[in-house]
């Protein structure tokens, strides 16, 4: 089985976000696969223990997305790509675009990613892939089992848990509880350095840069306001209960 | 001659839902007095839920009923949506951030060949820019953005843009037709419905949120009774999640759903960073843990530092009491 993984790096889930010169500060951030991609990367191991074939990983991104690449690679993945961006306004169309140019010429079978990526969260990217290359998709699956040229998997839609089944080639989108995925190992890690890394820029994948051109632009960043330290009730647990219920319906006038 | 706005509108349990209502307001907001607004309603059995939704829409609304597009499949949906759109010509579609909005929207983006802003909590029109703003890191940031063409693609996060209000007339009501292509390459075999009867926990007005600290599924129980007395969701941490207390689709943060009811309840939560972004954005945030150190209690209005098992039953009845007078 021919299976590609489209991942995103993204910032460490631990890192409070700042803003420097109008855009978000990089200095010093730790930066992670996105956790959701990090199960469509494991899963894509699993089915080629089961069924054979190669991984590769895909990404696009600035030059430090190589080290996510490189992390998929550690994982067991195959090849590696990275589509060369360091144009930081690219909109979900822009990269959907960028990926639709990449897979055209490609066969494969599956294409996996996340769910959304937890930086800008748009949830965009893997569902316009699928629909320029014309391949049918499930997102948010926490489930997926392939026999013959078939896959059934099971959707999670608001808690609600679907089973479809779709012809191959597909793609599917990761939803929490897919699977646990695995630490690199030492190896994997050394062997990962002598695995194929192909970098490709616009021209190779004959695009302009009108035809990637955003759809939409950032006008303004802001942080949130921070939230007053509140109030910790005292008294019995009775008397705070109590307390509490009332300042809801008296002051906030919540309930 | 103005431009058309389309609202695709979705519903749950065979009721409008109120974040559809919320994504007319949405149009109201972003488009002028000379534009046309223009409601989609897509699924089966929709009589009921058009002619209600007929009551917020400037001028139309479309239904396309049919026993295939009962639940949703994206492959047949984009089916059924993308002739009505090639029709249409919309300037901007607004759909809900919801299970379908996520899934369908991309799809009509794609189709359309558009740019597509997700997530959206405010919309603001200046003299010739329409601003939308939503969250980035799931709410650690926010960011403004504009589209730089059309047509645009939006969806609105529910529970943060008021309702839209009924119009003076109801839209007119018009059907379209929708065949299914044998071709799809999808078929939905069995569906395990857990939230019949709930209340999506995006759109809930409370949320009561268990963590590591409830302990079990069973710990979960106290949280179940506080929420159905509020009528609202029952959420969790991811250190629930992971323990397996619960499914995953309840988990609240950065990985997992962003939530802004009026009311947050925290039980037995300890306020992880990647928690506090899918629940900060809450009006009010009720802490309860038995750790003074906690640093939930860092962003919570109202903390009680205790045991949640002796604390949850109580607020319960506490509610109980305030709630019984009332009605
Ligand atoms: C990549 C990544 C993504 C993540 N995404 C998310 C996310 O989206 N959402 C999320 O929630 N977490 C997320 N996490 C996990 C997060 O870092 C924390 O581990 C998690 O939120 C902790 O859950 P908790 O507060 O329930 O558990 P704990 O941190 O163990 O806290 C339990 C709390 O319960 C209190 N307690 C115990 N018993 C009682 C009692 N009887 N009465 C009252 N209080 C009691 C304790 O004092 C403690 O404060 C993520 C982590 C990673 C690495």
């Amino acid at each position: 089985m021919n299976i590609f993984v489209i991942l995103k790096q993204t910032f460490d889930t631990e890192e409070k976000i700042s803003i420097q010169d109008g855009k978000i500060a990089e200095d010093g951030v730790k930066f992670i696969v996105n956790p959701y991609d990090e199960y469509a990367v494991e899963e894509a191991l699993r089915l080629k223990e089961q069924h054979g074939g190669t991984v590769t990983v895909v990404s696009v991104g600035p030059e430090r997305a190589a080290e996510a690449l490189r992390t998929a690679l550690a994982m067991g993945a195959d090849e590696a790509v990275l589509i060369a961006s360091d144009h930081p306004d690219y909109d979900e169309f822009s990269i959907s675009t960028l990926l639709a140019a990449y897979f055209r010429d490609k066969a494969f079978d599956l294409i996996l990613g996340g769910y959304f990526s937890v930086d800008s969260g748009g949830g965009q990217t893997a569902i316009r892939l699928a629909r320029l290359l014309d391949i049918p998709h499930t997102s948010a699956i926490t489930e997926l089992q392939i026999s013959q040229n078939k896959a059934t998997v099971i959707r999670d839609a608001e808690g609600d848990a679907e089973t479809l089944e779709i012809s191959l080639p597909a793609l599917f989108t990761a939803q929490q509880g897919l699977n646990e995925p695995r630490y690199p190992s030492l190896p994997g890690i050394m062997k990962a350095k002598k695995k194929p890394f192909l970098t490709l820029d616009l021209q190779q994948l004959h695009l302009t840069d009108a035809e990637i051109a955003p759809r939409t632009t950032r006008l303004s960043l802001s942080l949130p306001a921070a939230r007053k330290s509140g109030r910790i009730l005292q008294g019995t647990a009775q008397e705070q209960t109590s307390e509490l219920v009332n300042l809801l319906r008296n002051e906030e006038k919540a309930i | 001659m103005g431009n058309t706005y389309v609202i695709v509108a979705e519903t749950r349990g065979g009721r409008l839902r109120q974040v559809s209502l919320e994504a007319v307001q949405a149009a109201v907001l972003a488009s002028r007095d000379e534009d046309k607004l223009i409601a989609l309603l897509l699924g089966h059995q929709l009589q009921e839920a058009a002619t209600e939704l007929a009551r917020y829409v400037k001028d139309q609304v479309m239904v396309i009923d049919h026993p295939d597009l009962a639940m949703y499949q994206a492959e047949a949906y984009l089916a059924a949506l993308a002739p009505a759109l090639d029709q249409l010509q919309p300037h901007t579609v607004f759909f809900g951030h919801t299970a379908i909005g996520r899934d369908l929207a991309p799809q009509a983006a794609a189709h359309l060949n558009a740019g597509q802003i997700s997530d959206v909590i405010a919309i603001a029109q200046t003299d010739d820019t329409v601003s939308y703003t939503r969250p980035l890191f799931a709410g650690k940031a926010f960011e403004n953005r504009k589209f730089t063409a059309s047509p645009q693609i939006i969806t609105i996060r529910p529970n943060n843009i008021t309702p839209a209000q009924p119009t003076p007339a109801p839209a007119e009501i018009s059907e379209l037709t929708y065949s299914p292509s044998p071709s799809l390459r999808t078929v939905i075999k069995e569906v395990v419905s857990k939230s019949i009867g709930r209340i999506d926990l995006t759109e809930a007005k409370v949320v009561v949120s268990g963590g590591r600290g409830v302990k079990s599924k069973a710990g979960f129980q106290p949280l179940e009774e506080l929420a159905e007395l509020l009528q609202g969701a029952v959420g969790a941490s991811r250190g629930a999640c992971d323990a397996g207390y619960c499914d995953y689709s309840l988990q609240i943060g950065q990985t997992g759903k962003v939530v802004t009811p009026e009311i947050y309840i925290a039980c037995g939560i300890s306020g992880a960073i990647q928690h506090l972004a899918g629940m900060s954005q809450s009006r009010i945030i009720i802490a309860i843990n038995k750790d003074p150190e906690a640093p939930i209690f860092k962003v919570a209005d109202y903390g009680i530092v205790g045991d949640l098992f002796e604390v949850v039953p109580l607020l319960t009845e506490e509610f109980r009491k305030v709630l019984s007078i009332t009605s």
